[in-house]
């Protein structure tokens, strides 16, 4: 994807010299990023690099020992994860976690559980059945009988549930299959398209995740090492050796 | 037919007890449900509501309805602040931790109410809010007989059940509360307030309990700071029997805890009546440790 994205464009999400630890292990160190409204900003990086650990912080599932985050301009390091969400700020968490016992509509419901009002709640609900017809077919089954590749679906149409200007995806095609990755890929760029979502992306595949962003940054060992429009980072030596195993 | 007859009186009793021993099971299975935590200190509010019940009938003379409603709401309140004090500082701090807390938090309960300038450390009368009365029956020669008391108990332990249902599968907080006990972490990022939901919890489950503990002092009109001790180690047991975590599970357990120890009591001796209730524990524990109605066995 080509980067068009201006200065003029909005900033949605500003991070500034965010610092994570667990305990006495440093996890993020200094990280400092935006994210334009509209853009899909990808994080490449090793197991361990600390990109989970950054989405977290985000939704405030982890707390940061320093460093700001700002969403639409508001400051949002320390509010509840609720809150957040709330505001417009959503997570696909790694694995999917979706809740196994419940339907498939029962899931998707749950996602727009801050949303007040009735009638916003319906439609949106059947926008997104139509946008992931997979899952309409199986509305009213198990969530735990899906496959890997329709679990993703719902837990990204669950997430769409509360209507986010900010989606944070976490390796959304870990466990699928090379066609079922390229299917999810796709829906991604075409929510982003066409309802003007931004994105983080966080992914080990990173030829995946270079070719559906705008921006990219390398984690490594919790530091941004590298960050700039993906289709050059796609073609840093660096990269090309470390991570797309050419 | 009079042997059948005495059965089927044990029974009933045994079912009378159980109903209490289920109010509180509840509790104890949705705040397990909810934290993973097996609170000690349940029991103790089941005793806080027989005492403030007493209160409200014996210094106030309020009408039965109005005492189990005021009585719930302070029940409530206990268990909101014992929460927010006690618990939810150690929300991140390995479980362990949380079950000591429980068990100091249990024991400042029992001795804090046994001041004299609070309650009282000795036994007293409870007093009957109303006449019993019994109902005999003989279909077919076959004789049986119930009380009022025992038609009040069974009406509403059953009407609170439904309630509860209710509550946990046709509402927006109950739809939170299922969300929250599955997963914290994605609940919280599906926009539920975490903190209220087990907020929520504890109240519901201090309310059912001090409801069990105005119906156990009508019942077995002599109360006791420490009376909270047996039911809630018993209706820990009826928990775990049905499966921890799952609401029907509690009262079937409770049930069946019930009507054991007074079948033992009356077939045997009321001295092995406490310890046939260890004995059910150590079979599900060796058998079906996830319970009744337990699918699998729980991931902790």
């Amino acid at each position: 994807m080509t980067n068009h994205f201006s200065n003029e464009v909005p900033v949605v999400l500003a991070i500034d010299g965010l610092c994570v630890s667990y305990g006495i292990i440093g996890v993020l160190d200094n990280v400092s990023l935006e994210v334009r409204r509209g853009e899909i900003l990808s994080i490449v990086g090793a197991n361990g690099a600390g990109k989970s650990t950054l989405l977290k912080s985000i939704t405030g599932l982890v707390r940061p020992a320093s460093g700001s985050i700002d969403f639409d301009g508001t400051r949002i390091t320390t509010l509840r994860t609720d809150v957040i969400v709330r505001m417009g700020v959503t997570m696909v968490p790694e694995g999917r976690r979706i809740f196994p016992d419940l339907t498939v509509k029962e899931n998707l419901e749950l996602g727009g559980f801050s949303q007040p009002d009735k009638k916003v709640h319906r439609d949106l609900l059947d926008l997104i059945v139509t946008s992931f017809p997979r899952l309409k077919e199986r509305m009213k089954q198990h969530a735990g009988t899906l496959s890997g590749g329709e679990q993703q679906m719902l837990a990204m149409g669950r997430a769409l549930m509360s209507h986010p200007k900010l989606l944070l995806l976490d390796e959304p095609s870990m466990g699928l299959s090379p066609i079922i990755t390229r299917e999810i890929f796709s829906l991604i760029t075409r929510i982003n398209s066409e309802k003007g979502i931004s994105m983080i992306l966080v992914e080990q595949n990173a030829h995946m995740a270079l070719e559906h962003s705008h921006r990219s940054c390398v984690l490594e060992n919790g530091r941004i090492t590298l960050q700039g429009p993906s289709g050059k980072i796609k073609h840093d030596p660096r990269i090309v050796e470390a991570y797309l195993g050419v | 037919m009079e042997q059948a007859s005495y059965i089927a009186a044990q029974v009933i009793n045994g079912l009378q007890l159980g109903a209490v021993y289920a109010l509180i099971a509840l509790g104890y299975t949705m705040v397990y449900g909810i934290l993973r935590l097996i609170n000690f200190a349940h029991g103790d509010i089941f005793m806080l509501g027989a005492f403030v019940a007493y209160f409200l009938i014996s210094r106030f003379g309020m009408p039965l309805y109005l005492v189990f409603f005021a009585t719930m709401a302070v029940t409530a309140l206990s268990g909101y602040l014992m929460e927010k004090i006690a618990y939810k500082p150690l929300r991140n701090a390995p479980r362990i931790s949380l079950l000591i807390t429980a068990v100091g938090v249990s024991l400042f309960l029992e001795y804090f109410c046994s001041l004299r300038s609070i309650f009282t450390p000795d036994y007293i009368g409870f007093p009957r809010p109303f006449e019993m009365e019994t109902y005999n029956f003989s279909p077919g020669g076959f004789e049986f007989s119930f009380t009022n008391v025992q038609a009040l108990i069974f009406a509403i332990t059953f009407s609170a059940l439904v309630l509860l249902y209710l509550l946990v599968y046709r509402t927006k907080q109950g739809r939170a509360m299922r969300a929250v006990s599955y997963d914290q972490e994605t609940a919280a990022l599906m926009g539920i307030n975490i903190d209220n939901t087990v907020s929520l919890t504890f109240m519901v489950g201090a309310a059912l309990a001090g409801m069990g503990g105005v119906l156990y002092g009508i019942a077995y009109p002599q109360i006791n700071v420490f009376m909270g001790i047996m039911p809630g180690i018993k209706s820990f047991i009826a928990a775990v029997l049905g499966g921890i975590g799952i609401i029907h599970g509690a009262v079937i357990g409770g049930l069946i805890v019930g009507v054991s120890e007074v079948i033992v009591s009356a077939f045997l001796s009321s001295t092995y009546r406490d310890g046939v209730i260890f004995v059910i524990l150590l079979i599900v524990l060796l058998v079906k440790p996830s319970g009744i109605f337990g699918k699998r066995s729980d991931k902790v």
